[in-house]
């Protein structure tokens, strides 16, 4: 055994157990075999997401992060803040933690290993902080480490206390160095995390998921982890797609966009909540993926992800019905300068319209498909007789494209008082059509 | 305690005043105003607009406050309009269209969620919409989401509705008038009695086309001085 959870531990299970002895005090345990490709990818997202608080992030595999975080102290509000931050975050995203913090990353590195919440400030304190911590906090070979206990050394404090020539000779020329870059009496340069350029994430879920309101959870940590990219990056997107990976690799896919570029976490899960409030999935999901679309560069902003709580959150409304009722659904409307009535008007981007009108008299509710009118005696008829009011327009137009139109328009009221905008057919069988309400 | 101490009281509300310090759009029509809390169409409340028939020009009646409403930053948000509004005639009614938005949901229950939505975001100065659904908690939710966005909420109604209880501020009933007029009563309104029926000159003839506009400008006096 590995790890285990709470649940586990309160059966008394624990890291380093047989799993013959662990299903024997749990027999309904559930045991994930280890994947150590999963494992990898998450380091990978962290150090993505890590990016938005320093700038030098380097990877410390299977399972460590080591950032220099002291240029990020001002911006941050400090140590305490952004310790408290970085808590807050890593939680949100659904990780456990060891923070530790330290002036080497060796020294940090121990400590978190060991599982101590330890800040240690300067330097000279290193020695004194180090010391307690056992020597299987060190990246040194096992069969090193063997040897040392064989002769009593257990904790630093022991292997610290001897004297360097003794040391040099019995672990080597590397151990010492080790110890040297962790004691801050060397320097010990980093490779430094470079964030990717796009942004593809892909979440494996535990079980299938038939509903789509469950995967927000799921995809609620990518859409954490895409703000802390592109919060690093001083970046936003205008589009993200979302894709829901089914069994034999089919997937559906959700396209999200918002009015305007930002990296909002808030704004885009309420969004996406909206968006998938509606779907209907067709069957059930076993991976969730997001994709970033093309990213814009944002002006610098000091205002962080997780100080901003008190700011209420402001969804555009434009944004909010598009993601529950789709794109279609949400439309401006322009007047174009066009004889036929059908397309004189067109739907057009809401805010962003064209205004062409030559002042003819028109209704105010057009037909979006004319109405052919019952006639008795040859006289139209709707709800009554329709009395034709003085004056018609004669519209003919559109030969070029073969939409032509030859059609006689009149305004015509029945008895109840509705008025209505009709026309009479000039060529064929010269039928009458309702094509518009004088509402 | 004679009649005059009794009117003193500020538990005694009197029929016939009307309270001036309701937040209202002139609906441009005067014999309108005068009935109307506020002067105009109340903002930040729903209307219900009753009619016995489709033609008669209850969307006319609302011209001359949209456009004047379309001035403004916000959005005039048609959810689910049963025609294509149509384009050139709110051009002619005077109407600004690149605040015109036009939402169309797929079922009811996403129009009623997208009018509370619009009502309520602040960023629409009036929502018109034509519910079928009869059910008065979806009315008041409507109502407090109107004062929540301060947004003009319009209801267009059939005429059988009336009987029905509204959390509306304002319910209006319009029939045909003479000679293509409309007749304007009120059903309820905020510190009145029912009033009415008014009748308005909303005939095509004069409010047509751009002749909508200019008589407009001469209905309300403070309109007029800033179109100018």
């Amino acid at each position: 055994m590995l790890l285990c959870n709470e649940a586990a531990q309160g059966y008394g299970i624990c890291p380093g157990m047989s799993v013959t002895a662990a299903r024997a005090l749990a027999r309904d345990l559930i045991i994930q075999p280890r994947n150590h490709k999963a494992e990898q990818a998450a380091l990978q997202s962290l150090a993505a997401w890590s990016y938005q608080f320093s700038s030098q992030v380097s990877l410390y595999p299977p399972g460590a992060l080591i950032l220099e975080v002291q240029g990020s102290l001002v911006l941050f509000g400090g140590r305490i803040a952004l310790l408290r931050t970085l808590r807050a975050g890593l939680a949100e995203l659904g990780y456990q933690v060891q923070l530790a913090g330290a002036p080497t990353p060796l020294a940090a590195l121990s400590l978190a290993r060991c599982q101590r919440e330890h800040m240690v400030e300067e330097q000279h304190q290193l020695a004194a902080a180090l010391a307690p911590l056992p020597i299987s906090v060190l990246d040194w070979e096992p069969t090193l480490l063997e040897r040392m206990d064989g002769m009593g050394v257990r904790r630093l404090g022991d292997v610290l206390g001897l004297p360097r020539d003794g040391l040099a000779r019995r672990l080597g020329q590397h151990s010492l160095l080790y110890l040297d870059r962790m004691l801050g009496r060397h320097p010990d340069p980093q490779t430094l995390y470079r964030p990717p350029t796009q942004f593809k994430h892909r979440l494996q879920l535990p079980s299938a998921v038939e509903h789509a309101q469950v995967l927000l959870f799921a995809l609620q940590k990518l859409v954490l982890e895409l703000c802390g990219w592109l919060q690093g990056l001083g970046a936003g997107v205008q589009t993200f797609d979302i894709a829901l990976w089914h069994r034999q690799g089919r997937h559906t896919a959700v396209p999200i966009a918002i009015h305007k570029e930002g990296r909002d976490a808030e704004q885009f899960t309420i969004l996406l909540r909206e968006r998938l409030e509606r779907l209907e999935l067709p069957e059930a999901v076993i991976a969730v993926e997001l994709r970033a679309g093309q990213i814009v560069e944002l002006e610098a902003q000091s205002l962080n992800l997780f100080e901003k709580t008190d700011v209420r959150c402001e969804v555009d409304l434009l944004d909010r019905l598009r993601a529950r009722l789709g794109d279609q659904a949400v439309q401006g409307i322009s007047a174009v300068a066009e004889h036929r009535p059908e397309y004189a008007c067109c739907y057009s981007a809401p805010g962003h319209s064209r205004k062409d009108s030559n002042g003819q008299q028109r209704p105010l509710w057009l037909l979006a498909v004319p109405r052919q009118l019952n006639t008795r005696n040859g006289r139209p008829h709707l709800q009554g007789e329709l009395k034709l009011q003085a004056g018609c327009e004669r519209i003919e137009s559109g030969w070029w494209d073969e939409q032509d139109v030859a059609r006689d328009y009149f305004v015509a009221i029945n008895a109840s008082g509705s008025c209505y905008w009709i026309y009479r057919e000039l060529a064929g069988e010269r039928h009458w059509y309702l094509h518009g309400v004088f509402e | 305690m004679n009649l005059d101490a009794l009117l003193q009281g500020t538990d005694i509300w009197r029929g016939g005043r009307l309270s001036a310090a309701v937040k209202a759009v002139p609906s441009g029509f005067t014999g309108l105003d005068e009935l109307l809390p506020g002067g105009g169409w109340p903002q930040g409340a729903l209307t219900e607009i009753m009619m016995s028939c489709q033609g008669i020009g209850a969307l006319r009646l609302l011209m001359p406050a949209l456009a004047r409403l379309s001035q403004g930053d916000r959005w005039i948000c048609w959810v689910a309009p049963p025609h294509i509004p149509y384009a050139p005639a709110l051009v002619n009614a005077g109407i600004d269209l690149s605040r015109i938005l036009l939402v169309h949901p797929r079922a009811q229950q996403d129009g009623l969620w997208a009018v509370e939505q619009s009502l309520r975001s602040g960023n629409c100065a009036a929502v018109l919409a034509w519910p079928t659904l009869d059910d008065k908690v979806v009315l008041r939710r409507l109502q407090l989401a109107a004062e929540a966005g301060d947004a003009l909420g319009v209801l267009f109604r059939p005429r059988h509705f009336v009987q029905r209880p509204s959390a509306a501020a304002l319910r209006i009933q319009l029939d045909p008038g003479i000679d293509g007029g409309l007749s304007v009563s009120i059903l309820k309104r905020r510190g009145g009695w029912a009033a009415g029926p008014v009748y308005l000159d909303t005939s095509l003839h004069t409010h047509g086309s751009l002749a909508l506009h200019s008589r407009t400008t001469t209905a309300t006096g403070s309109f007029r001085s800033q179109r100018q």
